[in-house]
């Protein structure tokens, strides 16, 4: 898989969490183009085409990022910041998934810009099917974003 | 913030009668518990929103479904004034329209929708849709309270 090609970006550092969303995704047939990253320097990286991710496009941005909170080196609220502070990146849907039960979160986050909020379900099975609803959700159901390329195409043709 | 399974209010905004009964409808039945309102036009539902005039001391919705395409005052204006309101960036704003202009989809993204649904064109497609948007945002996502008076 290119860099390009990535759908989703899942940004979690709980291992258990990462592979019960990618089991989830995997079986509802959504997780074949799905890039995990532990980080919210590494999902910066990825996402403004630095560092190790130089020669990806902002061309080709993920249909949806499923953002833990609490992450390691920069946290969450953080990178939601700057990708909807940043018009490359800001048409970009964002899904919140996290094992918070604050208010003040839920409410920062939607101020922020996030397109929705989930709570990790602690049941096993809960999880499974709440994953597999969020992607079903946000790549068969939802329009995403239409990148420039795309749109140029879409002008030209109409 | 509460939980999925309780009850919340949602507003449809729309000037196509038939579409709004018909989500009405499927959302009553797939999960939606608390009052599905209705209004025609953007005036109306800032009205609505800001709990205006004979809004005044009404409900405060926490999920708003918006058509792009109305009279008086359309959908893209509605979105920029909602999500540069303090007050009510936070509700989540779903596009719900015929529309499948890149240039709308993009925009509404950049105007702060939280997404964009094609309104299908056929009966089993629209209940389908709608179904699943039930599916997401009542049973799975978490939303904000939303009172006319600050939290």
């Amino acid at each position: 898989m290119s860099q390009n090609d990535v759908d989703i970006l899942l940004v979690e550092d709980n291992q258990e969490d990462a592979e019960l969303t990618v089991h989830a995704l995997r079986r509802g047939n959504l997780a074949n183009t799905l890039l995990h990253v532990r980080d919210g320097e590494e999902a910066l990286e990825f996402l403004f085409c630095a560092g190790a991710f130089v020669h990806r496009s902002f061309e080709h941005p993920p249909k949806l990022i499923l953002l833990d909170l609490k992450l390691p080196k920069v946290d969450g609220t953080e990178v939601l910041k700057r990708v909807k502070g940043d018009a490359r990146t800001c048409t970009i849907p964002v899904v919140m998934m996290t094992s918070s039960r604050e208010e003040r979160d839920l409410l920062r986050s939607y101020n922020l810009g996030a397109n929705s909020y989930i709570q990790k379900p602690v049941d096993f099975q809960r999880f499974l099917e709440t994953v597999k609803t969020v992607g079903l959700y946000w790549l068969v159901i939802n329009q995403p974003p239409v990148i420039a390329a795309q749109k140029a195409r879409g002008q030209a043709s109409s | 913030m509460n939980a999925t399974q309780s009850a919340f209010d949602i507003l449809l905004v729309d000037d196509n009668p038939a579409d709004t009964d018909l989500t009405s409808e499927v959302l009553s039945r797939h999960g939606c518990r608390g009052e599905i309102h209705t209004v025609r036009d953007g005036v109306e539902a800032l009205a609505f929103l800001r709990g205006q005039g004979k809004y005044a001391g009404g409900p405060a919705p926490q999920l708003v479904l918006l058509d792009l395409n109305m009279p008086r005052k359309d959908g893209r204006a509605v979105l920029a004034e909602v999500k540069s309101d303090p007050a009510l960036r936070k509700i989540p704003v779903i596009v719900f329209t015929t529309s499948q202009s890149p240039r709308d989809i993009t925009r509404s993204y950049e105007l702060g929708a939280n997404c964009y649904i094609n309104k299908p064109g056929t009966l089993p497609e629209f209940v389908a849709a709608v179904t699943e948007f039930g599916n997401f945002w009542f049973r799975r996502a978490y939303l904000p309270h939303c009172n006319h008076e600050p939290l």
